[in-house]
C-alpha cells in the first residue's frame, strides 16, 4: 500500500514529539531535573506519561496482528500488561518510591548496600533495556516500509536518531512532556479510525463471523506470499496458484489442495475465492512483532496461556523504563494514586486493539498468510473506507504507531543510559549521560540491522520473563522482607533470570523442536518465577550473617508516610 | 498494637489529646522509639509492614480468583468464542480499575491510622 500522507504524518509526529520536548528543555535545568524531574511531576501528568510510555508497538499493532492471526486467546497480552500494573500497585508502588533511589540498581544498593548485588541488577536493566529496544527498531521499519516500501532499517534509524536528539537533550523532564503528549496522540490515532471502521462496519451489514473459528474470505482475494511458508488445511481447498507449491510450479492453475500441511514458496500467488477459509499458518519465522512463540501455543494452550499471564503479571514491575517512572512522583502516596490513574488509562488504550483485531479477520484475513499481520491496523482504513477518507485515517494510524515506537523507545534510552552512565562510564555527570544515550541506542540499532531475519520480537516476551523471574523476588522480597541478604539477591536474580533467558535464548536457536521440553522452555515463567524466588529465599536463610546491618531503617524508610519521615529529618 | 479493625478503632475515635507536658516528655511515644530505631520502634513499623502486606495479600488474592479460573472455562467451553472476546476485550479493565480504587483507599487508611497511632493522637 502507498500513501502519499503517512510520509507528511510521520515526520508530523517526530516534529511535535522534538517541539514538545523543546518545551520541556527550557525547564531543565539541574541534574535532578534531568534524571527524574525533579521529582515534582503530578499525578495526571505522570499518569499520562506513564501511559504513555508504556504503551509501545508491541500494544499499538502488535496485539491487532496477534488477535489477527491466533484469534481472540491473544488477547490475555494487553490483560497481562494491565494487570502487570496492578500487581505493581499493590507491591511495589509507594515503597519504591519512598526508597528515594533513581533506578533498579539505585534500589538495590539502597536495600542491600552491596555493589555487586548493583552491579548485576545494573547488567540485567541493561540486557532486558536492549531486548525490548530491538522490537520498537523493528516495528518503525515494518510501518515506513508498509506505507513507503523504503528499506526496514530506515524507520529504526529515523526513531533512534530523534530519541537519542530528546533525550540526550531534554533528560526526564522533556522526556515526562513527550509521554504525556504521546498517549493522547496514540489514543486518538487508534480511537478515531475505529470509530470509522465500526461506522463502516455497520454500514457493511455488521457481519459477525469474526467470532468464529476458523476466518473466512468474505470476497475473491489475491495473496503474494512474502516468505516460503507452510499452511495448514483443515478441509481440501481448490485455490488458483502462480508460483510453487509444494515443489511444484503451477503457473495460475487451479490447483486442489488436500487438507493437511502444504509448503507455499515465496513469491507465490494465491487466489481465493469468496467463503474459502483462511488457512492457518504453521511454525516458520514470521516477522514483524507478534511473538512467534505464539506458533508454538498449540501443543500446550493452557500451560502456555498460564506462563503469559505469569510473566506480563508479574513481569512488569520489573521493567526499567516502568521502574525509572515511579521515582518522579513527589511522594509514595502520589505514586499510588498515579499508578490507578495509569490503570484506568491504559485499560481505556486496550479496548481498541481487539477491535481492529476483530475487524482485521474480517477484512484483511490474508495477512496471516503474507506475514505481515502486525500491519492490520495500518492497512484496515485503507481497505474498509478507501479514498481519501480511508488515506487520512491510515496516515493518522501511522503517526500514532510512530508515536509508539518513540516514547516507548525513549523510555527505555533513558533507563539504559541511566545505568550506563552511573555504573559503566567513568563519571556522572549530565555530559556523560548525553554519550551514555547514544551508547544505549547504538547497540540495538546495530543488532537490528545485523538480525533483522531473526524472530527478534520473541524479545518482548523475553524481556517480560526474564524481569518476572529477576526483579520480581528482587522487588518483593526486598521491600517486604527483613532476611533478605545481597547473597541471596545476586544468587535469585542469577538463577530465575539467567534460567528464564537461556531457556527462551534456546527455543529461539531452535533446540527442542516439539513437546513437552520445547513448551517448558517456550514459556518459562511459570518455573523460572518460583525458582527465582525459592533460591532468593534459600541463600538468604542459608546466609543469616550477611543481612545489612542497616535493614530495619532502611526499612522503616521504604514504609513510613511521608509526614512522619519528613520530621524525622529536620 | 492493633491486630484487628476493632481494635484500631479503639485508638482512631480513642481519648481527646494527652497534655502538652506529657507529650513533650515523649516517654511513651511511639513517635520518638521509631526515630531513634529501638527495639519498640521497630516493632511499630514491622506492624505497619503486615497490614501493608495483608492488604496487598488480600487484593492479589481476589486478582487471582478472578483471572486465575478463566483460560480453564474458556478451555471447558470450546465453543463459547464470544464469551472469550467478550472477556478478554472488553470485561477485565474495569475490574482491574476498581480492585486498584479499592487498594488505595485501604492502604492510605492503614498509613493514616498507623500516624494516629505513633503520633498518640
Amino acid at each position: 500500500m502507498n500513501s502519499s500522507y503517512a510520509v507528511p504524518a510521520v515526520a508530523l509526529v517526530a516534529l511535535a514529539t522534538v517541539l514538545v520536548g523543546a518545551f520541556g528543555l527550557r525547564i531543565s535545568r539541574t541534574t535532578s531535573d534531568f534524571y527524574v524531574a525533579s521529582r515534582t511531576v503530578g499525578p495526571r501528568l505522570n499518569a499520562a506519561a506513564i501511559s504513555g510510555e508504556y504503551l509501545s508497538a508491541a500494544s499499538f499493532l502488535g496485539i491487532a496482528g496477534l488477535v489477527l492471526v491466533q484469534g481472540p486467546d491473544m488477547l490475555w497480552y494487553p490483560v497481562g500488561y494491565t494487570a502487570g500494573y496492578l500487581v505493581l500497585l499493590l507491591f511495589v508502588a509507594a515503597p519504591l518510591r519512598r526508597s528515594g533511589a533513581y533506578t533498579l540498581p539505585d534500589f538495590a544498593e539502597a536495600r542491600l548496600s552491596s555493589q555487586a548485588v548493583r552491579r548485576l541488577a545494573g547488567a540485567f536493566v541493561v540486557g532486558t533495556g536492549w531486548l525490548y529496544l530491538l522490537p520498537q527498531l523493528q516495528g518503525a521499519g515494518l510501518t515506513l516500509t508498509v506505507f513507503t516500501g523504503a528499506p526496514d532499517w530506515l524507520g529504526g534509524l529515523v526513531v533512534a536518531v530523534v530519541v537519542v536528539a530528546i533525550v540526550a537533550a531534554g533528560g526526564m523532564r522533556s522526556i515526562t512532556f513527550v509521554q504525556a503528549f504521546q498517549y493522547w496522540l496514540k489514543l486518538t490515532a487508534l480511537l478515531v479510525p475505529a470509530l470509522f471502521l465500526v461506522l463502516a462496519w455497520q454500514g457493511d451489514g455488521a457481519p459477525r463471523h469474526a467470532f468464529d473459528e476458523p476466518g473466512a474470505f468474505r470476497e475473491q482475494r489475491v495473496v503474494r506470499v512474502d516468505d516460503t511458508i507452510t499452511i495448514k488445511l483443515r478441509a481440501p481447498l481448490t485455490v488458483t496458484v502462480d508460483g510453487t507449491v509444494d515443489g511444484r510450479v503451477h503457473e495460475d492453475r487451479r490447483v486442489r489442495l488436500d487438507a493437511g500441511a502444504h509448503r507455499i514458496k515465496n513469491g507465490t500467488r494465491l487466489t481465493f475465492a469468496r467463503g474459502d477459509e483462511v488457512p492457518a499458518r504453521d511454525h516458520g519465522t514470521g516477522g514483524g512483532l507478534s511473538p512467534s512463540l505464539a506458533e508454538s501455543r498449540g501443543e500446550r494452550p493452557l500451560y502456555a496461556t498460564y506462563g503469559l499471564i505469569l510473566a506480563t503479571f508479574l513481569g512488569t514491575m520489573g521493567l526499567p523504563h516502568v521502574v525509572v517512572r515511579f521515582y518522579t512522583s513527589p511522594h509514595g502516596v502520589a505514586a499510588r494514586r498515579t499508578t490507578v490513574a495509569v490503570l484506568g488509562l491504559i485499560g481505556a488504550f486496550y479496548l481498541l486493539p481487539p477491535v481492529y483485531g476483530a475487524l482485521g479477520r474480517l477484512y484483511a484475513p490474508e495477512l496471516t498468510l503474507s506475514g505481515d499481520a502486525d500491519a492490520a491496523a495500518l492497512l484496515l482504513p485503507g481497505r474498509m473506507i478507501g479514498g481519501v477518507g480511508g488515506e487520512l485515517l491510515g496516515a493518522l494510524v501511522a503517526g500514532g504507531a510512530f508515536a509508539a515506537f518513540l516514547s516507548t523507545a525513549s523510555g527505555l534510552t533513558m533507563a539504559v543510559a541511566g545505568v550506563l552512565t552511573q555504573d559503566v562510564l567513568p563519571s556522572r555527570g549530565v555530559r556523560h549521560f548525553r554519550l551514555g544515550t547514544v551508547f544505549a541506542m547504538l547497540v540495538p540499532l546495530a543488532a537490528s540491522v545485523l538480525v533483522g531475519g531473526l524472530p527478534v520480537a520473541d524479545a518482548v516476551g523475553l524481556a517480560f520473563a526474564v524481569s518476572a523471574s529477576s526483579f520480581c523476588p528482587l522487588l518483593v522480597l526486598g521491600i517486604w522482607w527483613h532476611r533478605l541478604t545481597p547473597p541471596g539477591a545476586a544468587a535469585g536474580m542469577l538463577v530465575g533470570g539467567g534460567s528464564a533467558l537461556l531457556a527462551v535464548a534456546a527455543t529461539m536457536a531452535g533446540f527442542p523442536k516439539a513437546g513437552a521440553l520445547h513448551a517448558l522452555l517456550a514459556w518459562p515463567a511459570l518455573w523460572s518465577v518460583p525458582l527465582g524466588f525459592l533460591t532468593m529465599i534459600l541463600v538468604s536463610l542459608a546466609t543469616p550473617g550477611r543481612v545489612p546491618p542497616g535493614t530495619a531503617a532502611v526499612l522503616a524508610r521504604f514504609h513510613l508516610p511521608e509526614e512522619l519521615r519528613a520530621e524525622v529529618k529536620a | 498494637m492493633p491486630s484487628s479493625p476493632a481494635d484500631r478503632r479503639v485508638v482512631v475515635t480513642g481519648p481527646p489529646r494527652r497534655t502538652r507536658t506529657r507529650r513533650v516528655s515523649g516517654y511513651y511515644r511511639p513517635r520518638t522509639e521509631i526515630d531513634e530505631q529501638t527495639t519498640l520502634g521497630h516493632t511499630y513499623v514491622r506492624s505497619l509492614m503486615r497490614t501493608q502486606l495483608r492488604t496487598a495479600l488480600a487484593v492479589f488474592a481476589v486478582l487471582g480468583l478472578l483471572v486465575g479460573p478463566l483460560p480453564l472455562l474458556f478451555a471447558a467451553m470450546p465453543d463459547a468464542r464470544h464469551l472469550v472476546w467478550a472477556v478478554l476485550g472488553f470485561g477485565l479493565y474495569a475490574p482491574l480499575v476498581l480492585l486498584a480504587r479499592w487498594f488505595v483507599r485501604r492502604a492510605e487508611r492503614n498509613e493514616r491510622d498507623f500516624v494516629r497511632l505513633v503520633e498518640d493522637r
